[in-house]
């Protein structure tokens, strides 16, 4: 059977890899958004008696470095191994998406086009003859529709018949001044019997675009000499025609103007059906007074959904996980290994799959807003104010990410492409302050502030530290992050509405991610913990206590208090406690004390397992969470008012969990950033703690 | 006269685009080319950013760099 290689290419957002599973029956995830797709990705399927490879590039709007998906796209058609070229269009913008076909053709490799979204285009008037453009384009153009799964068998067909034939001669008909300089190199290089296997209009047009690769070869022919004075006329006659001394945008200019008469020449646009359902909807939700209103209000929307839905699903887990621990202990017995599997592994795991349901709902409505092209409205809406601090308007997805979980936020920061940009939104990531900091907020908060006032502090928390993200923004682009702001420029995309299964399938990606990713580390650093808190062991003074509780004969209260006391002992005498007194002087100026300090170098691993901590340390075993009368008691009795602001000052800010924080190593590219980020955020932590408990302290005694 | 003073509701066509080689692929990526006629969709309430369309494009850009594009109506 024959192998088609095939390089599929497109502009964003025109379907390629909705297309290419209607074509080959595969499940390729498809985002309807741009910027999500960073590399290549390579489908095998066997149709019509033939082996397909579709390496399916990310959307590019022209063969040039700009972005990281561009290069991808760009390096792949000139070094990749592939037969023949399918290029993507969007039948309902053809002009545009016809500039990236154009620079395809002057490659002169087989191509097929296939004139997607047919059934919008139909639907908005835009009438294009496939056969009269084929004509003018001198490739096979094939009109389909991956939604109504139109038109597959026909692409498949020319696919076919394109692979089978030789390359088609070259077609592209430029102006008279460009094909004349194109044919002088021409004629120049077939006298010299100039041989190479792209073609030589292909050779002749990128020498007038002054593409370095080209040069780079000839410079070490002979016919480079004789070359050289022939190009330099060509260039000197195209300076004067154009009036401007750049051939890169003589080339573009040219490429337009030729795509510009393919459309004139082969597309009718029924104007009366012009009025898309796009200008509607948009003229309100980017409207110059209500827009922001209605975007403040969906994202407000979006987080009461979060939290107020998701707490249904998090019972029911957190009780499974409770069973869970209980079923475990009762079978293996009271050993160590019982407790190493039930309250290192299982609860650490579970803490971080309680959050699930919150995760699962953020994602829903963050790929709705994408999908439907709201995000880009939003990012317009709100770049004038994130300008100010140095931010691009696209950072907003990952800051709003960054409500939920730290770790698909920083994730998704990648919709950034110029590097300083991306690194900025991935230190301030943290200030947004995540769902497993909420416990500890509620915990701290329940001790000292009044029930009415207590949901507008917990409001006052989260905005305070979005401001304190705006704010080291600002500093650190002041500072580090010098230099020229990437260019705003951005398409909107047309609304349209995601099917179920691509909604499910960018929410399930991220869902499956997250529990692997955060569960793997998280077990790893639930054992860990769990062994620091348990060893070393001292059984002389476990046998003391042992002969203490035989001596108060059944007194329930005694005998709670005595392996309350052993538990504490047995706490502050284990590698956590030593490193809790340890770094005590470290904490000291901050108003806390060494068991805060463990509370918040646990957080390092998790920040769920601070709240868990602290109800050890305060002496109240470990079977508490926040809604415990007696560790908010006990917080309230062991912590003063100063202390405990400086406490909260310092868990907004400082560094985020472990998990989070690989993902930041992963997508910042290299250890130093994580290392930077750890003195960044623990050092602004520090001096803001220490700043607020001292005003506090003079406000509050 | 440049394209960040086209008002709302109005038309135009491209002239000239003054940017450097960065933004001006940027725009060429979109369609905002000479010969191109623009239609000026909306400016937010900060006024420092619009939203243009060219043909079926619709295109989001800060006002700082609409100064690079020189229109005529």
């Amino acid at each position: 059977m024959k192998n088609i290689k095939i390089a599929l290419v497109g502009q964003p957002n025109v379907g390629k890899s909705f297309l290419i599973n209607a074509v080959g029956e595969t499940k390729l995830r498809v985002g309807n958004f741009s910027g999500v797709t960073v590399d290549k990705k390579t489908i095998y399927f066997t149709r019509d008696g033939y082996n397909f490879e579709v390496t399916d590039l990310p959307g590019s709007y022209s063969i040039t470095d700009y972005t990281i998906e561009e290069r991808v796209t760009k390096n792949f058609l000139k070094d990749g191994n592939y037969d023949l070229i399918i290029n993507v269009v969007d039948s309902t913008n053809i002009e545009r998406n016809l500039y990236l076909t154009m620079e395809l053709l002057s490659l002169n490799k087989k191509i097929v086009i296939a004139l997607n979204m047919q059934d919008e285009a139909v639907k908005e008037g835009v009438k294009i003859d496939a056969n009269l453009l084929s004509k003018i384009l001198g490739v096979r153009c094939v009109a389909t529709s991956a939604l109504e799964k139109t038109g597959i068998q026909a692409l498949i067909n020319e696919i076919i018949e394109t692979y089978n034939q030789p390359t088609q001669d070259f077609h592209l008909q430029f102006s008279d001044i460009y094909e004349e300089q194109i044919s002088n190199i021409l004629v120049f290089l077939k006298e010299k019997n100039y041989q190479n296997n792209g073609g030589l209009e292909a050779v002749a047009i990128k020498l007038l675009r002054e593409d370095k690769e080209i040069y780079r070869q000839f410079r070490d022919e002979p016919i480079w000499t004789e070359l050289q004075p022939l190009l330099n006329k060509s260039y000197q006659k195209l300076y004067t025609h154009y009036d401007t001394k750049d051939l890169d945008a003589i080339f573009h200019d040219e490429k337009n103007a030729l795509a510009k008469g393919a459309v004139k020449e082969s597309v009718t646009f029924d104007t009366a059906k012009e009025k898309q359902l796009t200008d509607k909807i948009d003229s309100i939700l980017t409207n110059k007074f209500v827009g922001l209103p209605i975007f403040l209000f969906l994202i407000w929307g979006l987080f009461q959904l979060t939290f107020t839905w998701g707490s249904i699903p998090m019972d029911w887990i957190d009780a499974f996980f409770g069973l869970l621990i209980d079923e475990t202990k009762s079978i293996l017995g009271d050993t160590q290994l019982a407790s190493v599997i039930a309250d290192g592994a299982i609860a650490g795991v579970g803490a971080v799959v309680l959050f699930l349901p919150n995760i699962i709902i953020l994602f829903t409505g963050i790929a709705l807003l994408e999908a439907t092209g709201y995000m880009a409205r939003a990012a317009f809406l709100l770049d004038g104010f994130f300008h100010k601090f140095g931010l691009h308007g696209k950072s907003f997805v990952p800051l709003v990410s960054g409500f939920g979980c730290s770790v698909p936020a920083y994730m998704s920061a990648r919709t950034l492409k110029n590097d300083r940009d991306r690194l900025l939104t991935l230190y301030i990531i943290g200030f947004m302050s995540c769902g497993a900091k909420l416990p500890i907020y509620v915990l701290i908060i329940g001790a000292f502030v009044p029930e009415q006032y207590a949901g507008n502090v917990l409001f006052g928390i989260y905005i305070l530290g979005a401001l304190l993200g705006m704010i080291a923004a600002k500093l650190l682009k002041l500072t580090v992050f010098k230099g020229e702001d990437e260019p705003f420029v951005m398409e909107m995309p047309k609304y349209r509405l995601p099917t179920i299964r691509l909604l499910f399938q960018a929410v399930s990606g991220k869902a499956i991610s997250y529990l692997k990713k955060a569960g793997t580390y998280i077990l790893a650093a639930s054992i860990l913990i769990w062994f620091a808190s348990n060893y070393p062991k001292y059984p002389e003074i476990e046998d003391q206590y042992a002969n203490k509780i035989e001596q108060t004969h059944g007194n329930e209260e005694q005998i709670a208090s005595l392996e309350n006391e052993l538990v504490l002992y047995n706490l502050e005498n284990s590698y956590l406690g030593k490193i809790g007194h340890a770094s005590e002087p470290l904490f000291r100026p901050l108003g806390f004390d060494w068991r805060m300090a463990v509370a918040l170098e646990t957080g390092l691993a998790a920040k769920e397992i601070v709240v868990a901590t602290m109800g050890i340390l305060y002496g109240l075993g470990d079977q508490q969470d926040e809604s415990s009368e007696g560790l908010v008691d006990k917080i309230k009795s062991n912590i003063e008012l100063p202390s405990a602001i400086s406490f909260i000052i310092f868990v907004m800010v400082y560094f985020p969990c472990l998990a989070a924080s690989m993902v930041f190593r992963r997508e910042a590219g290299s250890w130093k950033h994580w290392g930077y980020l750890f003195i960044f955020t623990t050092g602004s932590a520090w001096m803001l703690s220490f700043i607020s408990f001292n005003i506090a302290k003079a406000i509050f005694t | 006269m440049t394209l960040d003073l086209l008002k709302k509701g109005n038309s135009a066509t491209i002239i000239a685009i003054t940017a450097e080689k960065e933004l001006r692929n940027r725009f060429n990526s979109f369609g905002v080319v000479k010969g191109a006629t623009v239609h000026s969709e909306q400016h937010t309430m900060a006024k420092k950013t619009m939203e243009i369309r060219i043909n079926k494009t619709r295109i989001a850009l800060r006002l700082s760099e609409a100064q690079r594009v020189e229109i005529s109506t």
